[in-house]
């Protein structure tokens, strides 16, 4: 299949109110089996995502936030959120998930799956991808 | 790199968010309710205008019309494109991102 | 240039199948190739067989069709996707115990890893969507 390419996921929606951001996890997941070099960003209220206590019973709706979990994983390690974002949600890093990933090149040391970054990394971060989908 | 902007400013934050993060030198073309951030005398002109030293800014022909929207309306320095405008842009340029 | 293209809105609600379409017919137009367009959350909606539009607005799934037919193009609904909405071929009809299936002629349905295969394989994707 030749040299992996840079596949980055962009989320820019809040969870719940519409399916994209649950039917793109769906994509990061299957998609992670295909070994290219993936990352995600959340920009905007795509940073709702990765809020923490997220709990729909009294919705009916399906809480699909556990399955964020899985991403380490899947080997999708780099989870880039956008600092701006969060301070304009009045949000910090502590209202986040604690996603974690295994790093076995480090006797498998547990480490931070998300990193918060600011719009100028971010913008870097995006030029350096081959390929870009929004969810 | 090319971006396409398909919603209208003033329905969204797409295009703010787009060149916030677009690099100089990028191609962003707006399409469909994103031409409306093409638009002279808005309340978005100034920011919008603002970029165009930095990146080069298009917009879709065919959804300036659909709109009735005509060239004279938009903001001096944004040049209207067709979709064979829109097919040489995507080609010219490496990397896409579709701003939704 | 190889080209592919992912639809993620139904027809007639929002603009995206529309300028999909007129993307893709301007590329082949052109002499490019389009390895293949995918459909995505309600962008599946384009694969029913069952719409009826007025007759004096264009017909969205049908012109897909011919498009299709006219030029050989692989044209994938996410089966994730079109489960959740309802957009069945007879596999899949048989499969899940649906008593018919109404996928439109020139329309596939598969996974998820057709859409990075045509990330992977072409040299742009592009996104029309919300």
């Amino acid at each position: 299949m030749g040299q992996a390419k840079k596949f980055m996921y962009i989320n820019r929606h809040a969870p719940c109110g519409t399916a994209y951001a649950v039917e793109g996890l769906e994509v990061v997941l299957i998609g992670a089996a295909f070994e290219q070099d993936v990352c995600m960003a959340f920009i905007g209220d795509g940073v709702f995502q990765l809020k923490q206590d997220q709990d729909t019973a009294d919705t009916g709706m399906k809480n699909f936030s556990p399955a964020y979990r899985a991403l380490g994983d899947y080997e999708v390690n780099r989870l880039y959120v956008e600092r701006e974002s969060l301070q304009e949600r009045g949000l910090t890093e502590e209202d986040l998930m604690p996603l974690t990933w295994e790093d076995e090149d480090d006797d498998w040391a547990e480490k931070p799956s998300i990193h918060v970054v600011d719009r100028t990394q971010l913008s870097d971060l995006i030029e350096e991808q081959d390929i870009i989908l929004n969810f | 790199m090319l971006h396409t902007v398909n919603k209208s400013p003033f329905e969204s934050s797409s295009l703010k968010t787009c060149l916030s993060l677009a690099k100089r030198d990028s191609d962003v073309l707006l399409i469909e309710d994103g031409v409306y951030g093409a638009l002279s005398g808005s309340a978005h002109t100034s920011w919008v205008a603002e970029v165009l030293g930095e990146v080069r800014v298009y917009a879709l022909e065919p959804d300036l019309k659909a709109r009735g929207l005509s060239k004279d309306k938009l903001i001096p320095g944004i040049e209207a494109v067709s979709y064979d405008g829109f097919v040489e842009l995507a080609c010219v340029n490496d990397k896409i991102q579709n701003w939704l | 240039m190889k080209f592919s293209v992912m639809v993620n809105e139904g027809p007639y609600t929002h603009q995206a199948a529309d300028s999909a379409y007129q993307f893709i017919s301007a590329a082949l137009e052109a002499g490019h190739e389009i390895f293949r367009v995918f459909f995505y959350h309600d962008g599946v909606n384009n694969g029913t067989r069952l719409t009826t539009p007025p007759q004096d607005d264009r017909h969205i799934v049908n012109r897909w069709s011919e498009l299709a037919t006219e030029h050989d193009l692989d044209m994938v609904v996410c089966v994730a996707a079109a489960q959740r909405r309802g957009i069945v071929d007879s596999d899949e009809a048989k499969r899940n115990g649906k008593d018919s299936d109404n996928i439109a002629p020139g329309f596939r349905i598969s996974g998820l890893g057709q859409l990075i295969e045509a990330g992977i394989e072409s040299d742009r994707l592009l996104v029309f969507g919300d």
